[in-house]
């Protein structure tokens, strides 16, 4: 039968592979799509492409010698996984932190929360084909590091905190510049506001795409902005207080579509709440040591603790298993992109190509967290 | 679900109702039952659906060595804010553990990597591979068994 006598045109499903070198994968992640014309069908996960064996690397290292490893999980948000590791040894060991300690910490942990927030906004509005928003958001973001720096020495893995305090105190010139950044702030929220949120081409390819329901989060344990912007308003800062969180005011904004434009917006809505927390640490940062009194060689006690804190994207969880030597039975992450990543192929079913890459920026994973 | 129970209500109520098959962890710092592996699935539906612990924070394992395996999960309730650690001892030669997928699709990938790395049998999984390591890796990493070759003597 010859072309011209076939009168139904004949149609079949297509496999597309997507990744693991795919410039909108945030690194090196790979989805399976199933699509029937342009619509996805199904879709596949497919991540350990950055899988390290952080957990079993513990096993072998000393609870201080596993500090630097945890920046490298959630590499856009180094301090806050640095946070939630001390603070679980800390549970373990039942220390008690001196208070400018624990501001230093929150100062430090607010900024991260900012830095990160501006990595996805920024690739967000790249990933639909604006080059120009990433510049003013690793602009801003460059001050960030720059505080970093500062402090630690060191701006992506600053390996800063340490059980029972901090490395150092805070530079002399720190709160200065630190102010400078919370003033310069509000110009730039603007400056995002013009170029992206206000865009229609953006509004366009945002609103309405990627639509997570609220049980649907709930049910796949997705949490942080991606659940706030579901309609969920819960923040383990304020739901369950850990560090000193209860000494803050602040909101915790909600939005209500779960659609990808809310979980950009929000994010935006979060690093204004950021900024005020740290206002007010910066107030009311009172002197005193920075590190508590603790062993010279840490061994917990034996016994087993679960401590989770906010990060920037979701539940950051450690899980210690300690057997009373100096050295972790056994440390279990749960990274919350690795959960959060785990509601995306329903996300995409039913959604176009491009739709995917939108649905993709919006829930803001970072594969060092993923694969660990 | 009564929102004035305390979690130590709850887990009197479960250590009472389910006697010698689920008893309260003893000096843990965060609360702790352990439940038979029977007995796990219907205490879980039970948590989620009749005493608010409807949210699968974390799911992990541990390897308590001699080829013995305990499953570690972590319920939670946001309003008001509860954590609760079910431990669960994986039975069998080859260890095995009811999946709760069905629960909570989250359960779903963590299930999946507790596989990979344990090497746990997860009853009732809809997908049950590999999911960080690749298909033709040969053992399960996180087991004592497993050692690293070290360049660090």
């Amino acid at each position: 039968m010859s072309i011209a006598e076939d009168k139904i045109l004949r149609t079949e499903e297509l496999t597309l592979n997507m990744g693991p070198q795919h410039p909108s994968t945030h690194g090196v992640y790979r989805a399976i799509l199933v699509l029937d014309g342009e619509y996805v069908q199904n879709m596949e996960n497919v991540i350990g492409y950055l899988h390290r064996g952080m957990e079993k690397l513990a096993e072998a290292r000393t609870y201080p010698q596993f500090l630097p490893y945890t920046d490298r999980l959630d590499y856009a948000a180094a301090m806050l996984n640095e946070l939630g590791y001390v603070q679980t040894v800390e549970k373990l060991m039942g220390v008690e932190l001196p208070e400018r300690a624990e501001f230093i910490r929150i100062i430090m942990a607010e900024l991260q929360r900012i830095a990160s927030h501006l990595v996805m906004i920024g690739s967000f509005a790249l990933d639909l084909g604006g080059f120009t928003p990433w510049m003013y958001c690793f602009r801003d973001r460059e001050k960030i590091l720059d505080l970093f720096e500062m402090v630690a020495g060191a701006r992506m893995t600053p390996a800063y905190m340490r059980v029972g305090g901090v490395m150092d105190d805070l530079n002399p010139e720190f709160i200065p510049e630190l102010k400078k950044f919370i003033d310069s702030m509000p110009a730039s929220f603007e400056e995002y506001d013009n170029i992206v949120t206000g865009n229609e081409i953006f509004i366009a390819r945002t609103k309405g795409v990627g639509i997570l329901t609220a049980e649907k989060a709930l049910a796949y344990g997705v949490t942080g902005p991606n659940l706030r912007a579901a309609g969920i308003g819960y923040d383990l800062r304020k739901v369950a207080p850990y560090s000193i969180y209860e000494k803050f005011d602040f909101d915790v904004p909600v939005f209500y579509n779960g659609d990808s434009f809310d979980r950009f917006v929000i994010r935006i809505e979060e690093m204004k709440q950021s900024l005020r927390i740290l206002e007010q640490a910066i107030a009311n940062l009172p002197d005193g040591p920075i590190q508590a009194k603790i062993p010279r060689v840490i061994r917990p006690p034996e016994g087993e603790v679960y401590h989770q804190i906010e990060g920037s994207k979701g539940l950051l969880g450690y899980y210690i298993a300690s057997d009373g030597s100096n050295k972790p039975s056994r440390i279990h992450i749960h990274g919350p992109s690795f959960v959060n990543l785990g509601a995306l192929p329903e996300m995409c079913t039913g959604l176009m190509v491009q739709d995917v890459v939108t649905t993709i920026a919006s829930i803001d994973f970072i594969l060092g967290e993923v694969d660990r | 679900m009564d929102k004035t129970t305390s979690l130590e209500e709850i887990i009197t109520l479960l250590v009472e109702k389910y006697e010698g098959r689920l008893e309260r962890v003893e000096d843990s710092l965060d609360a702790a039952i352990r439940v038979k592996d029977q007995l796990f699935f219907q205490v879980a539906k039970e948590l989620k659906e009749e005493h608010g612990l409807d949210f699968l924070t974390d799911l992990t394992a541990l390897d308590l060595g001699e080829g013995k395996f305990r499953g570690i999960y972590h319920l939670m309730s946001w309003k008001p804010y509860r954590l609760l650690r079910i431990e669960v001892d994986a039975s069998g030669e080859e260890p095995w553990l009811p999946s709760i997928t069905e629960l909570w699709p989250a359960a779903n990938v963590q299930e999946r990597e507790v596989f990979d790395m344990f090497g746990i049998i997860y009853d009732g999984h809809p997908n049950l591979t590999r999911i960080l390591l690749s298909e033709d890796f040969e053992g399960h990493p996180l087991r004592k068994s497993y050692v690293t070759k070290s360049r660090r003597k």
